[in-house]
Order: structure tokens, then C-alpha cells, then sequence
């Protein structure tokens, strides 16, 4: 235990209004929602001498809102409230399955939606739902508001888009035009709970009358420095047929939009094989 | 009768509830904060150690070599490893300067303002390529060039193994203070008197003048065997340099990156057998790396040795093993202590020989299997206690093994199924107690007090550290006296209240020290017949015997020694004859499934029976056996230390990924009872077995899914992803 609590300053906002202000003052500040990443920092000493700009107060960022095309997240909504939400269960599954597989009970009680997006690592298990449903990630700052799109909001490892002085106040998600024929979404760690992804895939397909692919949107997560949609992959199935053939050519195309590489916690070899299996399988229909 | 019932644990209600204190939460007043400074490269001369001028340094007590009044030295079996490094550092994070400050963060950042210049010198990283060999062991038996020339087949295999943490739920932590003249050790530890004998060299003390003291320790599984008598001098030495309290706590990173951890190892089987499997040779080679220092490395060696041909009757053996120096830190105890390793290889090296000879690993097994009256590769006769063929039978049984093979089997040849089944066998023994002579040079003490108010206490060395220490002393007391259990309390390891009844490791604690304090309190039986008439009923009668028996003293003690059975013969030089008192048996059977498309492995089921001698509280037994095989099934699936440059990159629980209890699959635990004469009612040891089988077995069974054997640890889905393109 290094972090030195002493050494800190807490600005602890009443309201959004007033963290956008503070925050503006003091634009060094570590904005905290749910704290399960930034305590790791701080229990290695590295928050020491910092402000942290603690947003439990601001009550209006803990709410789901259902408007009338789409749900509407607070940035301090948990990994629990969404799992436990009727809509978003019913209409957004593939966000709701990738919430269940956050760290652990404990985690998910804890963490949110915008701290995760804020965090911004590679391995988040929200991003590539939050990618293949096109969120748009609602921000706040000094100069008002903006809407920046899912595949917009990186800018690298642990990077964001975010100027001085934003913050996220909430998430959006669109309801998709048409229910999606088939959705999925699998994370590979390396044990059944408290595991950060080695690879992540969410996938959603709609398939026209014809047997047609109208649509694909497909995502993995720990591929790359941010989590990539396979837009070459996509862009080749729409308007074919999945057959074998159009499959196996699909999956070769995938290395067009992302890099895995060997770390610490998996292979390259590894992530591109197993993120090669489950991409042919959600195409086939093998996988649940 | 308490023995053989599942008294409560003693320590669970405190634990459970959070009033149980880690050193770290134990008040103690004016106590400062120490943090240590460590070296930055595996191996080189210390050029210049400087300190920031801006930082300062008046509101901080800073410790190096310099300030050792007696030997700088961690005693242990060789003089070798410096208590803090002196003009050469051989391995990354060894300690070089210690610093304490009133306020532990800035302690922290006075750390960050110590540099050290080093003068690189070349490391060896690779065991294979060292040239320092700490101990070597050879074992003979029959003729080993005859047993080859006999053989209808020959099989050779190589096997690896990684490292492996401890993963204690409580990190290393000591604080020191001195009390009227005395120099007051306490912490996290599992060897008050191995501290002791640390703190005397490093000090130039009398055992008089030091006291070490254990406070509730969160686990040890051999990682607080050695490793407190270095975190004690440095504790100590800042202490008494401060003149006050000084406590050192580790963080979970540098306790990982620190300490010491299981020796990674290769053995290689060259093995002969006739077509019918009936073992005629087995050559055995063994490497260890012990990292920089020797540590407990020979003995860890000796037990792999010991263990190497397995539970399997051989004419003809030979085992060359040794211990290598490497620029990494030292390894040390870990569970098992060298025994999983070379266990890993020889039951895996069954499948391997099971293919060559097409007859199944189980049938193999039965057909070389250690029973009454089979000779070990020592030359040991196996008298008495030997129950590794109930075992085997009963797991396979209980598995329904042979009809899982079959199935799966079935399940593997369809294509369209999403998993592949595999179900994976293990047998093992495990020599209980010290190795060899090590009881006869221990000669541990244990005993039991009475008070003259009638409090009757068991005095031991021996540690509490999650295992069931209390709990099991004061059933084998009860049973002795043939009174309550709660009428026995447990004295606290403290080296100035309690006698040396050697350190708490080896599988030792229940069987040996247990039966000392049988013995002792069987000596005080004696007594109270003589001297009051009977044993005491009642609490009431058990005050007014006290009295009696105490004649106005305060207490009187009953304490005995450990007495070598004569007929035990061990030749330290040979390596022949009686390596154990007894050995404890155990069979595992795991029964796993791999998705096809991520290679994950998911245990659906673990069905173990372990012959143990004597359960003296079944449920704690069986605890261990759950704990244990858990700790295995981490090392064969998930476990991985991972080292570059010579330091582990991995040092967190986020990167080294121990199993949580969602990992832990269903267990069905078999405990079979075959009574060792020597044991206290019979009992033999459990604290090791468990974590020795998992392994092989996990790899046997990843080899029936799969059609692959991986002769390495972890199977991670990466090893088998690969093993499979």
C-alpha cells in the first residue's frame, strides 16, 4: 500500500454544473466514478500529490433513461444496474452479457459505464458491445456539449479523445433500426472470473429474406490498442450469402483491422487463432 | 473421544469475522515504517550508493551492510546469502539499504531518493547453462545397464515445470523493538526458531536476549519458511538502530517479486519395461534452479529426489539430480517442496509409455504400484501403512474412470460436439516428516502445561497458519488425557514460553509434533494417577489435581523429546535406506473439458482419495485436501511466473492468475485410513500431498481430450492452442 492519502486533495462536486467547473479549475484533477482502476494506481503510489475530482455526488449521471430512439446511460451507471435493466436486457443483451463478465460481483457493483469508456484500456469489456450497437459517448466541458461516436472516443493505449476539462456525463445507445438476426458476445480471459480479456468479440448480423448478409457489425476487443471494428470483414459479407467459402475468405480479411500482439497475458498467435474461431463460428451460427 | 470429529477450528470464528489482526492492523505504539531499497540489475558490483541531498534524510533511519553488529548472513544450511547486499548484488530486488520513517509513504519516497551505480557482471539465467551446482544427489539400486538390457521397450520423455507463488492471503510482515534489553521479533512467520537461530549470528545474541513471537499469519504454504529470517534482521537492524519500533510490511508486488518461490525444474525418464509394462529400469535425470542463493535448495532437491521413480516398484534405478545457481531470486519452500516436480514427470511419463506399449496408464499403474512389503529406490521396506493401491482403486472407482474413457472417447470422434472431454489419473506418495536423519538432528520438543488454577496448555513451536494447527493439538491432547478438547488451550509460538518443536513444514506438524504432545500429555496422565488418584472429571476436581500436582510452583510442565525408532536406518551419505518414517498415499482422477474454439479448460470435476493414515478431524482434512488440489489445479492450468531479465514482469494478482472459487470445480474427497504405529492414533501427513498429483493428472486428461501430450506447465490455452496446429 504506497497510495499516501494525505498527500491528495478530494473536490467533491454537488452537481454536474459544478464538476464541470471545478474540473475546469483544476484540469490536472483524476476524475473518480467507480474508483475499481484508479485505487489499483493509487495502491502503487502513483496518485500521490494528486487532486482526484470524486463524482459520487453528481446523481443525475446514475440514471437510465429510456427516450424514444434509444437508452440513454449516466456515465455513473454500474456494470449492475445495466445487467439488471429490462430494456437494455431485452434490446442491448450483448452490452448486458459483457457487463456480466466484468472482474467480478464486487467490480461490477462498483465500476461504470463512463469510467470504463475514461479508462480507456485496451482490454475494456464494455467497447466492442458499446462499437457494434454505435453508441455515442455524450460529453460535457468548459466549451458545453458534444457527442462523440464509439469509434471516435480513442486515441490509444489508456487514451481518450476527451479535451481539458470534459467529462462524460452519459452513453447513448440507438435502438438498431431492425432486430438483429443474430448477436454475440464471448470474452476470452484466462479463469472464470477477475480475468482481463486476452480477446473479445461481439458480433451482430441481420440477415435479409433473401438469405442475403444485409448487415454485420463485428468488434474485438484486446486486438489492437483500441478495440477495432472489422469494418474490411464487414464490408465484404454485406449483400453475400454465408456460406463456407465466403466465410473462410471473410475471416482472412480480418488482420485488415486489427494487430494483436505477445504480452504478458497471451500470444499473438494465440489472440489471432481463437479470435479467427470464434469469428467463423458466430458467422456459422455455432455459437451461442 | 474428540479425535476423529470435526471439533470447529479454533481460529475460524476470529477469522471469519475480521477480529483476527495481521501485523499490519496490530497497534503498536511510536512503531516506524521500514522500506527497502533493492537492487535494479541481476548481477553487478555496487559502484556508489548516494542519497539526494534535497531529501531529508534526519527525519529518517537509513541501514546498510555497514550496520550488521554480527554476521551479515541469513542462516540457514549454507553462509551464503547476505542479510543485505555487500559490494556485489546477484540477483534483481535483493535488498541494499533499508530505510524507516515515522510516516510510511514518505519512507516510500525516501526509497526513490536512494541511487545505486552498479558495474554490470554477466548473469545466467538459464539452469541448463550453470555452472554452479549447490548439491547434487545420486540414487542407486540394482543394475541399471542389466534392467535396459532386459527390456522389450524403452520409452524417454523430458518434463518441465515453472515456478510458482505461494500466493498467501497475507504478504510477508515483521516489526522489531527492543524491551529491556531484549530484542522482540513478531510477524507473519511459520518458523519462530529458524528466526531465532537467523537473529543470533546477526546479532551476536543469546537466545536469552532474543524473542520471536508469531502473530496470526495469513498463510504460508512454505513462502514464511526461510523468507521471515531475512524480513526479521532487516526489521531488527532498523529497530535498533531507531531505538524504537520498526515494522516492515510488504506490498503484494515486491512480497512477488522478492521472495522466494517453487524451483522451476526439467527431469528427463529414460525408462525400460517389458511388453507386458512391468517396470525393469528407470533413469532419471533432474535439474532445479535454486536462483542466487542456496536457501533451502539441497533439501527441496533431496525430496524431489526421493520422490522421482514414484509410488512404483523398480529393480533397477538410478537418479542424478541437482541444484543450480541462477541470477534470479532465490527459490525456496513452496507445498510439496520438490516433490510435485519430479511427480509431474514420472506419472506423466505413463501416458507416454502407455502409447509405446498400447496398454492403458491405469492397468500400468496397477502393475508396478508400491504395496505392503514393496522395496523403494532407496532400498526402503514398505512394512507398514501403505495405502496407494486402495487409493487408486477407490478414485477409479469413485471417477467411474474406465467408463469415462470410453465415453469421452465417443464424444471426441464427433465433429459437431463444441468441447473435447479428457479424464486424467494420478497416484503419488509422500514422505512425511523431515528427510533422512532430519527428525533425529531436529529433536523436537513439545509439551503440555498445567497451571496450578487447572489451565491445561499445549506448548509447540509448531504455527497456526490457516492448516488447523490448534485445532488438531488440543483433539490429540484430549484424546490423550481422555478429557474435553476444551479444556486445552494453545500456548502462542513465542521462543521464550515455548520449546523447539522444529519449523512448521514438511508435513510434520500433525504427525510428529502431535505425537510429542500425545506423548507429553500421556506423561501428565501418569502423573495425575500417581499423584491424585485418577485423571481429573470435572473442572472443579481438575483445579484441586492442579494444586496438587503443581506443590506452589505456578505451573508444571511436562515436556518430551523426539526419539529416532530403532529400527530406522538412514545413510545420509548413500542415500540409502529408511528416507521417511512413513509415507502418505494419495490418487487423483480430473475430469476437464476444452472449448473447441477458445481452448479454455474448464475442471468439471476432481475425485481424489488420500490415504492419510488417520483423519484426527475429518473436516479440516478434508479442507486441506480441497485447498491443496485447488493450489494444484493453479500450477497445471493457470500459474505461470514470468521472468525477464531476471525479475517476474507478472508481479501482480491482475497478471499472475491464481484460480478464484468460480475456478474450483466440484470435489468428491475419499479419505482412507491405513494407521501408521508411530503416528499419534495412527495419523501420517496431509499438508503436502494434495499439491502433488493435480498436475500430471491435468495433463493426462488434456491429452485424452486432445490426442496431445503437452510434457509442460501450465496447459495454458496458448500450449494447447499450439500443441494442436
Amino acid at each position: 500500500m504506497r497510495g499516501d492519502a494525505k498527500s491528495m486533495t478530494v473536490l467533491s462536486p454537488r452537481s454536474a454544473a459544478e464538476a464541470v467547473k471545478t474540473y475546469a479549475k483544476v484540469p490536472t484533477a483524476l476524475p473518480l466514478a467507480g474508483g475499481t482502476d484508479l485505487m489499483v494506481g493509487w495502491n502503487l503510489g502513483q496518485l500521490n500529490g494528486r487532486a482526484v475530482l470524486d463524482l459520487s455526488r453528481v446523481a443525475e449521471w446514475r440514471r437510465i433513461k429510456v427516450v424514444g430512439d434509444g437508452v440513454d446511460l449516466g456515465s455513473l451507471v454500474t456494470h449492475a444496474q445495466i445487467q439488471a435493466h429490462p430494456v437494455l436486457r431485452k434490446r442491448f443483451p450483448l452490452l448486458v452479457a459483457a457487463c456480466a463478465t466484468v472482474g467480478a460481483a464486487q467490480i461490477q457493483n462498483r465500476g461504470t459505464i463512463g469510467g470504463n469508456i475514461a479508462n480507456a484500456s485496451p482490454a475494456g469489456d464494455t467497447f466492442p458491445a458499446l462499437a457494434v450497437y454505435e453508441a455515442t459517448v455524450r460529453v460535457i466541458g468548459p466549451n458545453g456539449r458534444r457527442a462523440v461516436p464509439m469509434s471516435e472516443i480513442f486515441a490509444g493505449v489508456k487514451k481518450t479523445t476527451l479535451k481539458p476539462g470534459e467529462l462524460i456525463e452519459a452513453v447513448f445507445l440507438p435502438f438498431p433500426d431492425q432486430t438483429p438476426t443474430r448477436g454475440v458476445f464471448r470474452k476470452v480471459g484466462t479463469r472464470a472470473a477477475q480475468a482481463i480479456s486476452k480477446t473479445m468479440f461481439a458480433g451482430l448480423i441481420w440477415t435479409a429474406k433473401n438469405g442475403e448478409l444485409a448487415d454485420a457489425r463485428l468488434a474485438f476487443g484486446s486486438l489492437a490498442p483500441t478495440v477495432k471494428r472489422l469494418y474490411a470483414v464487414e464490408g465484404f459479407l454485406r449483400g453475400r450469402r454465408l456460406t463456407d467459402v465466403s466465410i473462410a475468405a471473410a475471416a482472412e480479411l480480418m488482420t485488415n483491422d486489427v494487430s494483436p500482439i505477445d504480452d504478458i497475458r497471451s500470444t499473438r498467435e494465440y489472440r489471432l487463432i481463437v479470435s479467427r474461431n470464434l469469428l467463423i463460428a458466430f458467422l456459422k451460427g455455432e455459437v451461442k | 473421544m474428540s479425535v476423529g470429529k470435526n471439533e470447529p477450528r479454533r481460529d475460524g470464528p476470529a477469522k471469519l469475522t475480521g477480529r483476527a489482526l495481521y501485523l499490519d492492523d496490530v497497534a503498536i505504539p511510536g512503531c516506524w515504517h521500514g522500506v527497502t531499497v533493492r537492487s535494479t540489475v541481476p548481477h553487478g558490483k555496487i559502484k556508489s550508493i548516494s542519497y539526494d541531498p534535497s531529501f531529508p534524510w534526519d527525519e529518517c533511519v537509513v541501514v546498510t551492510a555497514k550496520d550488521i553488529p554480527g554476521k551479515n548472513l541469513v542462516a540457514l544450511i549454507e553462509a551464503d546469502q547476505p542479510l543485505l547486499a555487500d559490494g556485489i548484488v546477484r540477483h534483481r530486488e535483493e535488498a541494499i539499504v533499508l530505510i524507516a520513517h515515522a510516516d510510511r509513504a514518505t519512507a516510500y519516497e525516501a526509497a526513490k531518493r536512494v541511487k545505486i551505480e552498479y558495474e554490470a557482471l554477466p548473469p545466467v539465467f538459464d539452469m541448463e547453462k550453470s555452472e554452479k551446482i549447490f548439491k547434487s544427489f545420486l540414487i542407486s539400486r540394482g543394475d541399471l545397464d542389466a534392467g535396459f538390457a532386459a527390456a522389450d521397450v524403452v520409452v524417454t520423455g523430458e518434463y518441465r515445470t515453472p515456478s510458482q507463488e505461494q500466493a498467501y492471503i497475507e504478504n510477508n510482515a515483521i516489526a522489531a523493538y527492543e524491551e529491556d534489553g531484549v530484542l522482540i521479533v513478531t510477524g507473519s512467520l511459520q518458523c519462530p526458531y529458524y528466526v531465532l537461530k537467523a537473529m543470533k549470528q546477526i546479532f551476536n545474541r543469546g537466545e536469552d536476549k532474543i524473542r520471536v513471537i508469531q502473530t496470526v499469519t495469513g498463510g504460508g504454504f512454505g513462502g514464511k519458511e526461510e523468507y521471515p529470517s531475512m524480513l526479521a534482521g532487516h526489521a531488527a537492524l532498523l529497530a535498533l538502530k531507531a531505538g524504537r519500533p520498526v515494522k516492515i510490511v510488504y506490498d503484494r508486488h515486491e512480497d512477488m517479486a522478492a521472495t522466494t518461490k517453487r524451483h522451476p525444474a526439467v527431469v528427463r525418464h529414460r525408462t525400460g519395461l517389458t511388453k507386458d509394462g512391468k517396470l525393469l529400469a528407470q533413469d532419471i535425470e533432474v535439474v532445479m534452479d535454486g536462483g542466487a542463493y542456496a536457501t533451502l535448495s539441497a533439501v527441496v532437491l533431496s525430496r524431489g529426489t526421493l520422490h522421482a521413480a514414484g509410488v512404483y516398484e523398480c529393480p533397477n534405478v538410478r537418479v542424478k539430480s541437482k541444484v543450480v545457481m541462477t541470477h534470479t531470486p532465490p527459490n525456496g519452500a513452496f507445498r510439496g517442496f520438490g516433490a510435485p516436480q519430479t511427480l509431474f514427470a514420472v506419472e506423466l511419463h505413463w501416458e507416454k509409455i502407455a502409447d509405446a506399449l498400447k496398454i492403458d496408464s491405469l492397468t500400468l499403474r496397477q502393475r508396478n504400484i508400491f504395496k505392503l512389503g514393496s522395496t523403494t529406490a532407496t532400498g526402503q521396506h514398505l512394512l507398514e501403512s501403505v495405502g496407494a493401491e486402495e487409493c487408486l482403486q477407490k478414485t477409479v472407482k469413485n471417477s467411474k474412470y474406465a467408463a469415462k474413457r470410453k465415453e469421452y472417447d465417443r464424444w471426441n470422434k464427433n465433429p459437431k460436439n463444441p468441447t473435447w472431454k479428457g479424464i486424467g489419473l494420478s497416484v503419488c506418495h509422500h514422505g512425511a516428516g523431515f528427510t533422512g536423519s532430519g527428525e533425529v538432528y531436529l529433536a523436537s520438543r513439545a509439551g503440555i502445561a498445567l497451571t496450578k488454577t487447572g489451565e491445561l496448555i499445549v506448548l509447540a513451536a509448531s504455527t497456526e497458519i490457516g492448516q488447523g494447527t490448534n485445532t488438531m493439538f488440543a483433539q490429540v491432547a484430549s484424546d490423550a488425557l481422555g478429557v474435553p478438547a476444551s479444556w486445552f488451550s494453545v500456548e502462542t509460538p513465542d521462543t521464550h514460553k515455548v520449546p523447539d518443536s522444529g519449523p512448521t513444514v514438511a508435513s510434520r506438524t500433525c504427525m510428529i509434533v502431535g505425537g510429542l504432545v500425545s506423548r507429553a500429555t500421556k506423561d501428565l496422565k501418569r502423573a495425575f494417577e500417581a499423584e491424585h488418584g485418577r485423571v481429573p472429571r470435572t473442572t472443579a476436581e481438575l483445579k484441586k489435581a492442579a494444586a496438587a500436582l503443581c506443590q506452589g510452583a505456578p505451573a508444571r510442565r511436562f515436556e518430551v523429546q523426539y526419539e529416532k525408532p530403532p529400527d530406522v536406518t538412514w545413510d545420509d551419505a548413500t542415500y540409502r535406506g529408511d528416507a521417511y518414517g512413513v509415507y502418505s498415499y494419495a490418487a487423483i482422477v480430473v475430469d476437464l473439458e476444452i472449448d473447441k474454439l477458445t481452448y479454455e479448460v474448464r475442471v468439471r470435476k476432481v475425485t481424489t482419495a488420500q490415504d492419510i493414515g488417520k483423519a484426527i478431524n475429518p473436516l479440516l482434512a478434508e479442507g486441506q485436501v480441497i485447498g491443496g488440489s485447488t493450489q494444484g489445479l493453479g500450477w497445471a492450468l493457470l500459474e505461470e511466473p514470468i521472468f525477464k531479465d531476471g525479475v517476474m514482469i507478472n508481479a501482480t494478482f491482475t497478471n499472475y492468475v491464481i484460480p478464484t472459487s468460480l475456478d474450483t470445480p466440484p470435489f468428491e474427497v475419499i479419505l482412507v485410513e491405513k494407521p501408521y504405529s508411530r503416528g499419534p492414533f495412527g495419523a501420517k501427513g496431509v499438508g503436502e500431498l494434495p499439491m502433488d498429483i493435480p498436475g500430471p493428472a491435468v495433463a493426462a486428461a488434456v491429452k485424452h481430450a486432445t490426442g496431445r501430450l503437452i510434457p509442460t506447465l501450465p496447459q495454458t490455452p496458448e500450449r494447447i492452442s499450439r500443441a494442436l496446429q
